[in-house]
């Protein structure tokens, strides 16, 4: 495994909206080919921030730097726009928390898709247009040449998804980053847009950087899952060894927050994290979660230690 | 969109209809024309004269509906002044407004959208607040006023464009550039408010993910769905600068209908008045029913119900 770089490895990135507040504070993600990898926290954790660092589309203001950030072992921090363009929409694609409005009202789907592949391969309309049928049959949408030829106003919400996911796939990208692509909709809707991400993944060998709030997502889908809170990533590991030994107390205050049929019991109260995500100023040093954590000691308002179990299991606490 | 239609369509009738009985009572409510016609020096005789030949002697109401049977068959009235039917001065004289009112509408989209656009690009940053200042300057400057001073300096002083009539097109690039000014401000406003929506929109960001140049993002996605207000108002602006020719062609000397307009209300020649009100008027309300159809041809989702 080690002849080959991750296809996606980023170190110690930080990003910056204003010289005051630091929204990103050292992210690490290493997404390997072919695999999913979930980025989950509470809204504000900066989860989505860090995925738009990645493609490149934070607004105008944000300022970016990172240790490095390689894309098939290519440098892309330091990419020019120009070439930054050329890398998005054909080997990385993104889709989106609102499927509602991340679609151009003004143009038919048809031509919302083919223009990626136009753009990437020089191809022509037509050839595009058949290869957005091809993809909405693929994302499971009948009738795909009545659908080319509708606006998106015309679709419902779980539809349009499935158009990104489709547009998203037009250059067979190698990395799919999604954005929260479940939770604007219907919980059965949900589920199947998952299902269709997962076949997808399996049928294409297509990685994906999943972003979302929900461990029953993460439990569904990952392989690798990391725990991001205020700006950090606090813990990362396996799906697998990351539900059955969260280490951070953070993880730990999550996962018991959902309710596991056969282990509660009627009238005992779900768990929950006391309090708020603090808002991180600038000089800020030690545990950004001490003031919610039951265990927090003295040496938490001080510096944290990185921890490793050596079997790809990290995470930032003085507990092991 | 049969629906969308009818509905707008009843609703620009009901305002012509408002439009002829207020072009009919304003022209009343001047005054006596008759004594006005007859001048100074008239006696009561003459006047009487006048009232009779005229039918002004006839009861208000009476006519008002012979005004209206008039309209509604074709006949606008005579001029006293022209000796000629109303109807076929303004037939004479539109070519030059309309040539007029295109050039200035042309102009005041060349200036306004390349600006607005640019500004929305540059948001915040010294150049949108530089362009918006313009704007500002530009909308507080009176247009007599521009025309007079680009009248002196460009036609007299430096003699690069002609400052009266319209010999040949370059006639109509000074009296053009006055009325595209005074339109520029507003569309040059709408275009920057509905690209910088645009360009911080979910579909804008879709775009950009996937990875179109910049030049496709702004003119292509962001562009036509900003543009849609902006067709409205410059439908409506046509309108306004159609009738504010009436300023700008008695500065320039053009002999067309806002000059028409001018000369009558100067002279009291009041048929004349009332019908280029209310061929104004026309004009005014068949463009905001043409924005709204532009509009449904730009925006998909009005085109359904």
């Amino acid at each position: 495994m080690l002849d080959r770089p991750a296809l996606l490895d980023v170190e110690g990135l930080r990003v910056r909206f204003s010289p005051k507040v630091e929204a990103i504070r050292g992210v690490s993600l290493r997404v390997e080919r072919g695999q999913t990898h979930c980025v989950v926290g509470e809204s504000g954790c900066g989860k989505s921030v860090s995925a738009l660092a990645v493609m490149g589309l934070l607004a105008r203001g944000a300022k970016r730097s990172a240790g490095h950030m390689r894309f098939d072992g290519q440098d892309i921090l330091n990419l020019s726009e120009r070439e930054l363009q050329k890398l998005r929409g054909d080997r990385m694609a993104m889709i989106f928390q609102e499927p509602m409005t991340s679609l151009n009202p003004a143009y038919t789907v048809g031509s919302q898709m083919a223009e990626v592949l136009v753009r990437h391969r020089r191809v022509g309309k037509q050839q595009g247009l058949d290869r957005a049928a091809e993809l909405l049959a693929k994302v499971g949408i009948t009738a795909p040449g009545m659908r080319l030829a509708q606006y998106p106003h015309q679709l419902s919400g779980g539809l349009r998804q499935r158009v990104m996911i489709a547009m998203a796939l037009m250059c067979d990208p190698e990395l799919l980053i999604a954005d929260e692509p479940t939770t604007a909709l219907d919980v059965t809707v949900q589920a199947q847009i998952l299902r269709l991400l997962r076949d997808l993944q399996q049928e294409l060998g297509l990685a994906i950087l999943l972003i979302t709030h929900d461990l029953g997502v993460v439990a569904r889908i990952a392989h690798k899952v990391s725990v991001m809170y205020a700006g950090e990533v606090v813990e990362s590991a396996s799906a697998t060894d990351l539900f059955a030994s969260p280490r951070h107390p953070y993880t730990r205050g999550l996962l018991a927050c959902v309710p596991v049929p056969g282990t509660i019991k009627r009238g005992e109260p779900l768990g929950s994290i006391p309090g708020t995500v603090p808002r991180i100023a600038d000089g800020f040093v030690g545990c950004g979660f001490r003031d919610r954590c039951a265990y927090a000691m003295p040496a938490c308002a001080i510096g944290v230690p990185q921890r490793d179990d050596g079997a790809g299991h990290r995470h930032l606490c003085h507990l092991q | 969109m049969l629906k969308f239609l009818l509905r707008r369509g009843l609703l620009a009738v009901l305002v012509l209809l408002t439009v002829l009985t207020v072009s009919f009572a304003l022209t009343r409510l001047s005054g006596d024309v008759a004594v006005s016609m007859a001048g100074a020096q008239a006696t009561q005789e003459d006047v009487d004269i006048i009232r009779k030949a005229y039918g002004l002697d006839r009861p208000l109401t009476v006519q008002f509906f012979s005004w209206v049977a008039g309209v509604a068959t074709g006949d606008l009235g005579r001029s006293y002044l022209h000796h000629a039917p109303v109807g076929g001065l303004i037939r004479a004289r539109l070519p030059i407004t309309l040539t007029l009112g295109a050039t200035g509408l042309v102009i005041a989209l060349c200036l306004a959208l390349p600006l607005g656009i640019l500004a929305a690009m540059n948001e915040g940053r010294v150049l949108d607040r530089a362009i918006m200042m313009v704007a500002v300057v530009g909308q507080a400057m009176p247009s007599f006023w521009l025309g007079l001073v680009l009248v002196i300096w460009l036609g007299v002083k430096w003699q690069l464009l002609p400052i009266s009539g319209v010999d040949t097109w370059h006639g109509y690039i000074l009296p053009g550039f006055v009325l595209a000014f005074s339109a520029v401000p507003a569309l040059m406003r709408l275009t920057r408010g509905g690209m910088v929506d645009a360009l911080a929109s979910d579909y804008v960001r879709t775009a950009r993910a996937k990875g179109l140049t910049r030049l496709t993002v702004v003119m292509k996605h962001a562009l036509r769905n900003a543009a849609m207000p902006v067709v409205a108002v410059a439908a409506v602006q046509l309108g306004f600068m159609l009738g504010g020719s009436i300023v700008i062609e008695s500065v320039f000397a053009l002999n067309g209908v806002g000059y028409l307009a001018w000369e009558s209300i100067a002279k009291n020649d009041f048929p004349v008045v009332q019908a280029v009100v209310l061929f104004l008027a026309t004009i005014y309300i068949v463009l905001t029913l043409v924005a709204d159809l532009f509009n449904a041809a730009l925006d998909p989702r009005l085109r359904i119900g």
